[in-house]
């Protein structure tokens, strides 16, 4: 397949193994994320593979145990404030650093993209100390605001990709018939660049929810995120109704994910 | 100058005046996250660069010591004020629970000093006059050694190289030279080569897996790209956690991996492949290997496909045709994608920790065990220091190669 008609048998044969190579790294790089997907719905507490019999039991145990209860309650919080903070704040930043006129943009956007780059156990360490001297360690404040500086660089990297095919000339036309700068923004260019603002929103949210290293060292007991839980409870001893938590996980991934290949795919349209 | 030339500069300022508010009206829609980023994000690191080399606990405990020390020969053994001094700051220590402080901090660069501080604070305790100096040569022949007085004199320094210069296995002596650590206690420069050797190791592997992965997304039919593209970025999308968890379960002893191997009779017994660094870095090569395919991807995508065919309708062997005319185009790709997991794999905590082995543990691990469990703050900084100026100076290397704008997701 996809070769000219003169390629040689070697030709064949060499583009028959690469393309089988290439299949080979696709399933290894599926396969593992739908194993744990049996394994929670069996009914043994060890990790066989065909499940023998199939139960909920760990379904059961997870959504009855008030600990992992309360930890996607402190996610879910975590999450949603640093979605609201970290967009508000990435999206007008990117309309600033769209504009032709700004200044220093090379420095100002490697400032705005460091926290991607940072090691996350530095930006850990460094809010643990920092925040530790206004009380702000082990407080669920704490947490969105390391959060949020973790979540900024996603959303200006999405709305600055989408203000790029953003024609401005739709924002002048609408001040020049009399809109005001904000019913100008908010009626005109907000609704174009949705699409990326909603995508910055959805990768701000994963960020968050599924941050282990900031909460690790943010987090008593009282805050502790779904991630932490789970990151403990399989260091303890790997039980179960991880593989169901890391099921729903899955399906949380796959949805949030299904989102943006829409919002994408409409905004290639 | 001129006219023209005078002209020329008048215009240029002028254009430079008008366009002005325009530049402040861009700069101040980015001012919040600007400010934000400071106060959350660069003032903790900030921070923990203050941490690495603070010093406090000298200073605040012993006052009228390193007073008393000034006139000091830095050669004898002190005369009775100095210990008279410092009689009087273990008494004000003990009554404010400080002397703990003083004692653990003064442990790191002499050992037993923890002990010595505190019998000493106790013996002050019940002292209530003079020669001070014989009670303490009495106690501990080692309050009376030059040595342990010329290091309590430096660390009167609000400041000190000591936990960087520990991070990378130097060591102060009493003199002020610098020299290498000898034996069980050089174990920091072991962490930071291992913590590069893995990022490189899965760099490599992600490349050598991710490189024809991404030649193929190129050539294969639009439907089957669209699905191969989203084999790629699910894992991406996933929770790191939920990978790793995958990792745990596929790599134990008794775990499907080895279930299968044997059921092949590939092995004879069954492997130990989770806590190995085998284990850790086939995790971490998983991980990252949607990171290394995305940006080749994105450089092969805009190389014509009919060069090949050009250098093949030329004569060239398909090897020769590969390697002289594509490969070379795809480097841009290929050094982005490296980088990027390079970067990222030198901060790997996580997988490590549930994957990998006492041996495999990152420099990101030892941190965390010097903030949790030994409670000493200035060495993890430390760490966090080397570890960051190392990253940085890759990610400077990745901007001054690739430029943060070609930073993509997807």
């Amino acid at each position: 397949m996809w070769l000219p008609s003169y390629a040689t048998l070697s030709d064949r044969l060499m583009r028959t193994l690469v393309v089988a190579f290439a299949l080979a790294v696709l399933m290894f790089l599926i396969a593992p994320l739908f194993i744990i997907v049996p394994l929670s719905f069996s009914k043994d507490p060890f990790f066989t593979l065909p499940v023998r019999e199939y139960s909920l039991r760990w379904y059961a145990d997870f959504f009855g145990n008030a600990r992992w209860m309360n930890a996607i309650f402190n996610s879910a919080v975590a999450a949603v404030m640093t979605t609201i903070l970290a967009t508000t704040l990435g999206t007008l930043a990117a309309l600033g650093i769209s504009r032709p006129d700004f200044p220093a943009r090379r420095l100002i956007m490697a400032l705005l993209i460091s926290p991607m780059i940072v090691p996350i156990v530095i930006v850990a360490v460094g809010s643990y100390l920092f925040f530790g001297q206004f009380g702000l360690t082990n407080t669920r404040t704490g947490l969105i605001l390391a959060h949020t500086a973790l979540a900024t660089p996603f959303v200006v990297i999405t709305v600055t990709a989408t203000l790029s095919t953003y024609d401005t000339n739709l924002t002048r036309a609408a001040l020049s018939l009399g809109a005001s700068p904000s019913s100008a923004f908010f009626r005109v260019t907000l609704p174009s660049i949705m699409p990326g603002v909603v995508s910055g929103a959805i990768f701000a949210f994963a960020t968050s929810f599924d941050e282990v290293v900031v909460a690790l060292f943010m987090t008593a007991a009282e805050q502790r995120t779904l991630p932490v839980q789970m990151f403990s409870g399989i260091r303890d001893q790997i039980n179960p109704t991880i593989m169901a938590a890391a099921t729903l996980l899955l399906a949380l991934s796959i949805t949030l994910f299904a989102m943006l290949a829409l919002l994408t795919r409409r905004r290639l349209k | 100058m001129t006219v023209a030339e005078i002209d020329r500069v008048n215009i240029f300022m002028a254009v430079r005046r008008a366009e002005k508010p325009a530049r402040r009206a861009a700069l101040s829609l980015a001012l919040p996250l600007i400010v934000f980023l400071v106060v959350a994000f660069v003032a903790p690191i900030l921070y923990l660069l203050v941490t690495a080399v603070g010093n406090p606990e000298t200073n605040e405990v012993l006052p009228r010591t390193l007073g008393a020390l000034e006139s000091w020969d830095g050669v004898s053994t002190p005369d009775e004020p100095v210990y008279a001094a410092l009689a009087a700051d273990l008494k004000v220590a003990k009554a404010n629970s400080t002397a703990a402080l003083l004692g653990k901090r003064l442990n790191y660069e002499i050992s037993g000093m923890r002990s010595r501080v505190l019998a000493a604070a106790r013996m002050v305790e019940k002292l209530d006059t003079g020669l001070y100096r014989e009670k303490f040569l009495e106690m501990n022949r080692d309050w009376g050694s030059p040595e342990t007085w010329a290091i309590i004199k430096r660390n009167g320094a609000s400041f000190t190289p000591y936990y960087l210069l520990t991070a990378l296995d130097l060591k102060q002596t009493p003199n002020g030279s610098i020299e290498r650590v000898q034996g069980d206690q050089a174990i920091f420069l072991d962490v930071l080569g291992r913590t590069l050797f893995v990022a490189g190791l899965v760099t490599l592997f992600t490349l050598i897996l991710g490189y024809p992965v991404a030649y193929v997304l190129t050539i294969a039919p639009k439907a089957i790209a669209g699905i191969m593209i989203l084999m790629v970025l699910l894992p991406l999308w996933t929770s790191l956690l939920v990978r790793t968890t995958a990792w745990v379960v596929l790599l134990q002893s008794d775990g499907i991996i080895n279930d299968v191997l044997m059921t092949l009779h590939l092995t004879g017994e069954r492997l130990q492949l989770i806590f190995t660094r085998v284990g850790t870095v086939i995790a971490m090569t998983h991980i990252q290997l949607p990171f290394t395919i995305l940006p080749i991807y994105s450089v092969m995508r805009s190389i014509p496909t009919t060069q090949l065919r050009a250098a093949r309708s030329l004569g060239a062997p398909p090897s020769s045709a590969f390697w002289r005319i594509y490969a070379p185009q795809t480097l841009p790709g290929v050094v982005a994608g490296c980088l990027m997991t390079f970067i990222l794999s030198l901060g790997y905590y996580i997988t490590p920790a549930l994957v990998g082995g006492p041996r495999d543990q990152m420099v990101s691990n030892f941190i965390s065990v010097y903030i949790n469990r030994d409670l000493n703050w200035g060495l993890a900084a430390a760490l966090g220091v080397v570890l960051l100026v190392v990253t940085l100076a890759i990610y400077l290397l990745f901007l001054r190669l690739v430029g943060a704008d070609k930073i993509k997701l997807g």
